[in-house]
Parts: structure tokens; sequence; C-alpha cells
């Protein structure tokens, strides 16, 4: 039996734009466990971003409940979430946002003293090898190319051993061959750490690879599939 | 992987922009320190020329106190005659250590200043003048031979001007006299480096003054005995006294408003550097939204955020303080020639005196600056929430 990471009941957030109140996420019941590999698609505005830094604890939800590894964080204050994401969750993002003044390496280093880890540079190679950018380490962001950058980012996310990665459309800024190289990374990384994994992607044909696949519509699931079955 | 190297790192982003903000902090710390010396440098100077006089007290003929001050400065009397019998009255007081007569004289020399002409100084003295001042020591050659030899004795720096020797012969312009060197001072750091010495009786023959003087120095033996002696020589007619310590104070009062016309300009050019420094950040911080979003996002706390850009403000100012004390020390030379040109007394010695003292200060007052500057800045980009930095960013 798996151990839950996520579990979300009723999630709901509610925007104010003006004097309307709009719905991005609208009561989604989701339960995500140690070691899923998991993509979420919908077409733009769906809601998928939304619910990754809901459950990434990066915004506070308006309703319902959610549990990020068996601990309610539905009235956690803003400020408190750092404390949960630190060390814990992993980002990347469709635009890398890598720091532009550091090397790779140095970008790396620094999540690693946000997380108040230690840098150990054997391990950093490690990391490094494993992303497949070993002969890239002291080079800038703007000497890379996106698929380079991205493995950053990845590397950046993974140092800290988190307990699950989210990736917001991390292949929506490469092309498809580099699009599938990275998604080979999170696949490799979810086979042999058994890391979770929770991925957006407007790629159909990269998220059929995935154990399971999450459709969302207009901040609603529309339909669950498993991949396994 | 520290705060601190991605501070540094950050600044040099932009390197025009950092630098550009560095030069305005550097240019309103170089204000402040060069105006701080000249303040140092000023009251020590005016406290040497003073001291170095040798009296305490100067009776001078009747006329407006500030001129006799900057003329007494200049010469040691301003140019307004008193009768010898003065002297001869009060020399026997006895609260006095010491006493010397003397007589200013100008002359104006067309020759000076390669042709564009200038005054030169004389002062005819007796042997009194030397037990006033026992560093003056010759260079060469000695005393007058007599009380009214044709003679002259050369301060150090006039000599050097004229290339004068021991036995030349000089000539005081418009008074168709000849004296010959009989000696030369040592360089002493005073006003005497500029003047011609004559015997006193000398002096009232060729400037045609007879039996007159233009001041008396003198030295009591008993400081504290100044305000009942100067109330004593206020009831004899047609001279004033004047003591030093008054002469530094009146000088000190001019010079304080222009320091204070100095120091609010220093102040604006420290709130402006403050300005362009908070400027300079802020607009960085809202260029770098969506990077302190991601730093928020994989765990900054407000705390380190705060930290990045408050250090980032305090290295622009460090620099800046560095960089500004350097300015000064190397334009303190100019500015000293600034300043003497335009102020209307300026003693001898240097104006600018940049001591460790003030250079610390004035760093610290960088970095204080800096402080100040970041925390505005840092405040905005800590307050910042890392889900609507990142979108904002993107």
């Amino acid at each position: 039996m798996k151990k839950p990471v996520i579990k979300a009941e009723g999630l709901t957030k509610i925007y104010i734009r003006g004097t309307e109140e709009v719905y991005a996420v609208n009561g989604i019941n989701l339960e995500i466990n140690d070691g899923d590999f998991i993509a979420l698609m919908g077409p733009s505005g769906s809601g998928k971003t939304t619910l990754l830094d809901l459950i990434g604890c990066l915004d506070n939800i308006s309703s319902g409940s959610l549990e990020v590894f068996g601990k309610d964080v539905s009235k956690v204050k803003e400020n408190k979430l750092v404390g949960l994401r630190r060390g814990h969750i992993g980002f990347i993002f469709q635009e890398f946002l890598l720091i532009p003044s550091l090397t790779a390496i140095e970008n790396v280093e620094l999540s690693l003293y946000f997380a108040r880890r230690p840098q150990e540079r054997k391990k950093l190679l490690q990391l490094f090898d494993k992303v497949g950018l070993g002969h890239r380490l002291n080079h800038l962001p703007k000497e890379m190319s996106g698929g380079e950058r991205q493995r950053v980012a990845i590397a950046r996310a993974l140092a800290v051993s988190p307990k699950f990665l989210i990736a917001d459309e991390p292949t929506g800024n490469l092309d498809t061959r580099s699009s599938q190289d990275i998604f080979d990374i999170f696949k490799k990384i979810n086979k042999d750490e058994g890391l979770t994994i929770i991925l957006a992607t407007h790629n159909p044909k990269l998220g059929s690879q995935a154990d399971r696949v999450i459709y969302l519509k207009d901040g609603r699931i529309i339909s669950k599939e498993d991949a396994s079955l | 992987m520290n705060l601190f190297s991605v501070a540094l790192k950050n600044l040099t982003r932009k390197k025009v922009r950092t630098a550009l903000t560095i030069g305005g902090v550097a240019i309103a710390i170089a204000v402040l320190v060069s105006l701080w010396g000249f303040d140092t440098g000023y009251q020590k100077s005016l406290n040497n020329d003073i001291d170095k006089m040798g009296y305490q007290i100067l009776v001078t003929a009747k006329g407006c106190p500030y001129e006799a001050a900057t003329l007494m400065l200049q010469g040691g009397g301003g140019l307004r005659y008193m009768n010898e019998a003065v002297y001869q009255k009060i020399t026997g007081d006895p609260r006095i250590d010491k006493i010397t007569p003397q007589l200013v004289a100008t002359a104006y020399d067309t020759t000076k200043q390669e042709g564009r002409g200038g005054i030169s100084l004389y002062m005819g003295i007796e042997g009194s003048y030397l037990t006033l001042k026992p560093w003056s020591k010759f260079k060469s050659g000695k005393w007058f031979s007599s009380t009214d030899a044709n003679e002259a004795i050369m301060g150090y720096e006039v000599a050097e001007y004229e290339q004068r020797a021991v036995g030349d012969k000089i000539f005081i312009p418009g008074r168709n006299e000849v004296l010959t060197v009989a000696g030369i001072f040592e360089r002493n750091g005073t006003q005497d480096d500029g003047i011609i010495f004559l015997p006193l009786k000398t002096a009232q023959k060729i400037f045609e003054v007879p039996d007159k003087l233009t001041g008396i120095g003198i030295k009591l033996k008993d400081m504290r005995e100044l305000s009942k002696f100067e109330e004593d020589l206020y009831n004899e007619p047609g001279i004033q006294v004047i003591s030093l310590a008054q002469v530094k104070g009146t000088i000190l009062n001019l010079v304080s408003s222009a320091k204070a016309m100095t120091n609010s300009v220093a102040l604006i050019a420290v709130i402006i550097a403050v300005i362009g420094v908070v400027n300079t950040i802020l607009m960085s911080v809202f260029e770098r939204t969506s990077e302190i979003g991601v730093m928020k996002a994989i765990g900054a706390s407000r705390l380190d955020i705060f930290k990045i850009i408050w250090v980032e403000t305090t290295l622009i100012c460090i620099f800046g303080g560095i960089l500004g004390n350097v300015i000064a020390l190397v334009g303190g030379k100019t500015i000293e020639y600034i300043l003497k040109q335009v102020l209307p007394y300026a003693p001898k010695g240097h104006l600018v005196v940049i001591t460790p003292h003030i250079l610390a200060l004035s760093f610290f007052g960088a970095v204080i600056m800096g402080f100040i500057a970041g925390i505005y800045p840092a405040f905005r980009a800590s307050s910042m929430k890392p889900i609507e930095a990142i979108r904002k960013g993107e």
C-alpha cells in the first residue's frame, strides 16, 4: 500500500478579477501517492498551473482541504508555507528561471543554501552527471541551450532531495528532441528513485508516457486515466 | 555559495549602471571628506599661524577690526599708524613678559608674478622680535649690524623666490633705497616666510613714517591678566587691542558661515546619492521579480531575500565610500588650490588635512548610507509573494 503524499478534497481556489470571482480550481478531489508519476493535461486556463501552485504550497487555498505529506496546509499562512516547501518540494518551470549571474553549479548550490543543506561538491557532480550536464558546470545560463538550462533546473530541484517534484510545462520552451530527453530524465528519476512527479504539459505524446494522466477543464477534473490499466 | 556571493554577482550584471551608482556615492563621499578635511586643516593651520606669532596681544592703531585681523595675520599689523610713544609708555608695565614694536609696510613690485605685479611685504623690527619668536633661526647670515643699517633679513620663501643670498643688494620699488641682505631665516611655516625684515629705524626712514608703528606685539607673564590688561589699554587714545584669541574667533566665524553653506551642499549630495542608490536597486529588484519569486519558491526566506538586496545596496555604498576617499585624497591638492584662491584669508600650510579619523568616519558614513538606502528595496523584494513574482516575471 503506497503512502499518500498529497490528498485534496473539494480543493478550490478563487481569484477576484474586478468584481468577478474566478474559480481557477473548483472542488477538486485528488490523491497522489508516493512514487506516482502524474501528468496534468488540459487547455490553457484549465487550472493546471493553479493546481500545481496549490499542491506545491506556493499559494493559499480558498476552500476545501489539502494535505501535503500528511500535514493539513489549508490553514497555514502564506509566509509559513516556505517552511513546508523548503527542502521538501522541487520546482521546475517552463521558463527555467535560473539566476542569470550564477553558473550552473552555483544555481544548484544556492538552492542547497536556501534549504539549509550542506553543499557537497561530490554529490553535486554526481547529480550533474545524472542530468547529463557534467561538462557544463561552470557555464552561465546564457551560454547554454534551452534543454541544458532545463537540466540545470532539474538538478537544482533534485539537489535538496525533495519528497516530490512539481514541473509546470517543463518542455514548453523546448524542441521535440529536447522535450523527449527531458521527459526521459523525469521517467528515469521516477523509476530509479521512486520520486513522486507531478507534471503539467500540453503535449499529449509526452503526457501519455506518465503513469497517470489527469485532464482538467475550467478548474475541474474531467477524467483520470491510469496508464497501467 | 552564499548570499554575499549572490549579491556581489548581481552587481556585476549591469556593470555600467552599478558603476554610475557607485560614482554618485563616491562623489558625495569625496565632497564630505574634503569638507571635513578642510575643517580640520584650516583650524590646524590657523592655530599654527597664530601660535607661531609668539604674542597673545597686538596693539594697533584704531581701525576696522576685521581689516586689522586680516592684515595682522598677513604681516603683523594694520596699515594704520600709531606713535612710537605708546610703545615707550607701556613697555615698562610689570605684567609684560615680552614686547616688540613693528612697522609693516608694503610696496607694489611690478616684476612679481611673472610681470603681473604683486605686493611685497616689509616689516621693521627690533631685536626683541626674536625673543618672541625663539624658533626663528638663520639659514644663513646674521642679525642687522646696527639698529639703523640699510640691511634686510629675508624670510625663507621670499629669498627663495627672488633667488637671494647673503650679501646681495635688494631694491625697494618706488623708494630708491638699496639694502644689503644680512641674513635669511629658515622656513618656519608662517607668514614670516614671505616677509622682508628691516631694522625698525631703517624702515621708518625709508617709508617716511618717523616715530610711527603699525603694531606692538605683547606676551604677558600671566595670561589670566589678559582682560585687565586689555581694559587698561582701552583708555589709551587712538589704539585698539586685539587679542589673538579674538582674531581666531573672528576668522573662524567668517569661515563657519561659509562652512554651513558647503555642509548643506554636501548634505544635498549625500541625499541625491542615497536617492540614486535606492532608485537603482529598486529598478534591479523589479527587473528580477521572477528570480526573486523562484528563490522564494525553492526555499529562500523573507530574511534571505532582504539580506541579498541589503548586501547589494551596502556593497555599492562601500565601494562608493572607498572610491570617494581615494578621490578626496588624490583631489585634495586641487581643492586646496581652489580654496586658497577663493578664501579671504588662507593660513600657511595645508588647508585640507584628511586624517585617518576622517577617512574612517566617512567610510562608516557610507556603510550607514547603504544600510538606510537598502531598507526599502529590500523590504519590497522580501514582501513579494513567490507565485505572483514568478507569474509577473514570466
